[in-house]
């Protein structure tokens, strides 16, 4: 049987239309309605994360008024902050939100090429956040250990958490693994084999190679956690000795003997690196697009941009043993590790270049996403140059565990991609909702953002420097904290309370919108790729009416000499493209021409 | 699909569709097989971190070398032969003579089974000897790999058994022959990782 590409078996296909409520919005094989899902469960789970973090920020802040934050509440708040925010957050929100979304919309595609595995994908991701959910209410409560899990500590009486909590973990990220899985399967083999007619792979929007790009680091670096995480489950359920060495818990000496911490440090980072990727290249991706778009250009160097998506994503297996520095390695290999961490500098520099060479003469229009995608910029060369100096051995060692890196990865991967997240969110939502947002509102959460997120980590750099340490529950009184120092911290915590309270605006105006905002244009912004071009908005089930649409060009033919409009849509095939004589027209003198 | 070629085109400059009128397939294959192969690279990721996790756990003091049991090489038999009458089900499905198709698909997974059955066995054997898990990680490896490895032939069981209804069913050969060949691929995916598991369980 020849092999037939699925757009030419297009008429062959039955689209299951649901018409019970229960089928479309709960059991539903709708990408569309599975992104949405996959958003919210995350959103939801980044809001407990969130006001964990304003938890322990009073601590800090203001030390032992809250009389409920104890040292035990304080290390559980620490570490499911860091967990939530980093995998059912970030991970979960730009594969399962994003991806779902804009993957066939983008590919020209009625759906993901596996509906079901993808309806089960969102299914199984909401199991493995309840169990997380189910370790707050467990006896000892979630685990306290750090969000890098590490053992023999995790495991041992004196750390909370350390019976069900850590179990709960574990398994929930077993859980999380096997979700992602099954949806990443999706997203590469709906990019690689559903494409519509013409799209090549060049001709992809960014977005899409972002986040095709970074599933196949979490296909391949998830696997490291699954083997760390099965591999500590029974350390601590059979009594193996995988990673606990002989140790002697509370004067008593346990059971386990001979196993290596570092062993589990290796696997650990081996995801936890391209994990930082896995959110940073889909928030690239879109934020690529929301330049271009705004900034009427094609975006600068669309070839370079993809091959550095590419080289960041391969790079990023080879440097994960830059976070273990002073757990002792051979110096060769923290010269190797140094190295490969300071190349990655090198193609992550050339798409800020690409961003601000976007920017450079475009017709800037500052739409609120437009805001939040030149805030990226800012926050983003500030965390990446902070992570240089953590990326050097001599540097990182006295930087190494103090606040100077909580900032660094809070700029680089903590603000920077949820500054994409709000960019994006505001740029789809009136495809997503079929109604405008209120702007103004967006601008002033923006600077509430924005402002107040330097307001937080910039002072955390210099407490960094003066040697205060992280995870910390009480700093008391030492020669190298001053009272300046306690001080910064009440400024810190106050500022992250503000910008905790200033996410109300995103969430009013989101949800008042979708019923009271204005009838969105079904392309408010102009642009020319595949998702703002389908027959409905919001997007029916199927996508496209009765035919799939067919590409003739890439995704960013913005201000075009001699077009009609200054964007042709991906769809239009260039026998229709309206242009005028280009070495006659000058669109300064001759306006007329350019309004034809 | 030259990747190199991918790669280097200049999307700006070409217009209108390329390649005629032929949608964009980046592999000529159906698309359960190119996704069956990304979970096959996945796969192989976990099982080749276990590896590595054996081989750094194994220079540490405490490690005493397990000698597997000699039963081993029965169970490898089983598999083997399970995964050639696989192959046999596979050829006979895309001719025209496929009567036989139904017995030897089903006959496959039967000695799938059984070498689940002879791993079960095994570890039976090792723990009645006094090989329990925890008593050295030789021995946990041990239980792990082959436990995870059975797990993932497992896996394979369900689908194998979803097809088997339908051929018992009388569907149409055509009807079955992806599956047929799926499943094909990951039993010989899954016979390889028993063979380099093996290798290293018992030289080590």
């Amino acid at each position: 049987m020849a092999y037939v590409p699925l757009a030419d078996r297009d008429h062959e296909m039955e689209m299951h239309h649901p018409h019970s409520w229960v089928g479309k919005y709960v059991w539903s094989q709708d990408h569309k309605v599975i992104a949405i899902q996959y958003g919210s469960i995350a959103v939801f789970t980044g809001i407990v994360g969130l006001a964990l973090s304003l938890l322990f920020r009073m601590q800090l802040g203001f030390p032992d008024t809250a009389t409920f934050i104890d040292p035990s509440f304080y290390y559980q708040a620490v570490t499911m902050h860091g967990m939530i925010m980093v995998v059912y957050l970030l991970t979960a929100l730009f594969l399962g939100g994003f991806g779902n979304y804009l993957i066939p919309l983008m590919c020209g595609a009625r759906d993901m090429v596996f509906p079901f595995m993808n309806m089960l994908s969102v299914w199984v991701f909401l199991v493995s956040v309840i169990i997380l959910m189910a370790s707050f209410f467990v006896g000892g409560g979630p685990t306290g250990g750090g969000w890098t899990l590490y053992p023999p500590q995790t495991n041992l009486a004196g750390t909370p958490g350390h019976d069900m909590g850590i179990v709960l973990m574990l398994i929930s990220l077993g859980v999380f693994i096997v979700a992602t899985t099954m949806g990443g399967l999706n997203y590469v083999v709906t990019v690689l084999q559903y494409r519509c007619r013409g799209l090549t792979m060049m001709r992809l929007p960014l977005s899409v190679w972002g986040i095709f790009v970074a599933t196949i680091l979490a296909l391949f670096a998830f696997p490291a956690l699954l083997v760390a995480a099965i591999m500590m489950l029974f350390d601590i359920l059979a009594g193996t000795s995988f990673f606990m060495p002989a140790i002697i818990e509370s004067g008593t000496p346990l059971d386990h003997n001979g196993g290596s911490p570092i062993l589990f440090q290796h696997l650990f980072w081996f995801f936890g690196h391209p994990e930082v990727y896995i959110v940073a290249l889909p928030a690239f991706g879109l934020v690529s697009d929301v330049l271009s778009v705004h900034a009427r250009k094609n975006i600068f160097g669309y070839r370079m941009m993809v091959w550095a998506i590419i080289a960041i994503g391969g790079l990023s297996f080879i440097v994960w043993a830059h976070h273990m520095y002073v757990s002792g390695m051979h110096p060769y290999f923290g010269f190797f590790f140094a190295t490969t961490t300071l190349i990655i500098a090198v193609p992550t520099a050339l798409k800020v270049y690409n961003w601000v060479l976007t920017l450079w003469e475009g017709d800037i229009r500052l739409n609120a996403p437009m805001y939040f995608a030149i805030g990226f910029i800012f926050t983003f060369i500030h965390g990446g140059i902070t992570g240089l100096f953590l990326g050097n051995v001599v540097v990182d060692l006295p930087l190494s565990d103090t606040y100077f890196v909580v900032a660094h990865f809070h700029m680089v991967m903590g603000v920077s991609p949820v500054l994409v997240v709000f960019a994006a969110i505001y740029h789809w939502y009136p495809k997503m909702s079929g109604r405008m947002f209120h702007s103004g509102m967006a601008k002033l959460h923006f600077w509430c953002t924005f402002l107040g997120t330097y307001a937080i980590y910039l002072p955390m750099h210099y407490l960094g420097f003066l040697g205060v340490p992280r995870r910390y529950y009480a700093l008391g009184t030492t020669d190298f904290i001053p009272q300046s120092a306690q001080d910064l911290n009440t400024t810190i915590t106050i500022a992250a309370l503000f910008v905790g309270a200033s996410q109300l605006l995103f969430f009013i105006n989101i949800i008042w919108s979708l019923r009271y905002g204005p009838k969105a244009d079904p392309n408010p912004w102009g642009a020319a790729s595949l998702e703002w071009h389908t027959p409905d908005t919001p997007p029916k089930h199927g996508n496209w009416g009765n035919s799939l649409p067919t590409v003739y060009r890439w995704a960013y033919d913005y201000s075009v000499p001699g077009a009609h409009e200054d964007f042709i849509p991906q769809s239009t095939p260039e026998t229709e493209e309206p242009t005028v004589d280009e070495q006659h027209f000058d669109p300064d003198q001759d306006e007329s021409l350019a309004n034809a | 699909m030259s990747l190199f070629k991918t790669i280097t085109d200049k999307p700006w400059e070409h217009k209108g569709i390329i390649g005629g009128l032929k949608p964009e397939g980046a592999f000529e294959a159906p698309s359960e097989k190119v996704a069956l192969s990304v979970f096959l690279v996945v796969a192989s990721v976990i099982f080749s971190l276990f590896t590595v996790g054996y081989f750094v756990r194994m220079e540490l003091p405490d490690w005493q070398p397990l000698s597997e049991p000699a039963q081993l090489w029965f169970n490898t038999g089983l598999l083997i032969i399970s995964s050639v009458l696989f192959q046999w089900a596979r050829n006979i499905a895309n001719t025209t003579n496929n009567k036989h198709v139904t017995a030897v698909f089903i006959g496959g997974g039967i000695f799938a089974i059984l070498f689940i059955a002879g791993q079960l066995v095994t570890w039976n054997s090792l723990q009645g000897a006094g090989f329990y898990m925890t008593s050295n990680p030789a021995n946990a490896f041990y239980y792990l790999m082959t436990g995870l490895h059975a797990a993932h032939l497992l896996g394979g069981l369900w689908v194998w058994s979803k097809s088997s209804i339908r051929l018992l069913a009388g569907r149409e050969t055509s009807d079955v022959k992806l599956s047929i060949e799926l499943c094909t691929l990951y039993w010989h995916f899954l016979l390889v990782v028993w063979l380099v598991l093996f290798a290293i369980l018992s030289n080590t």
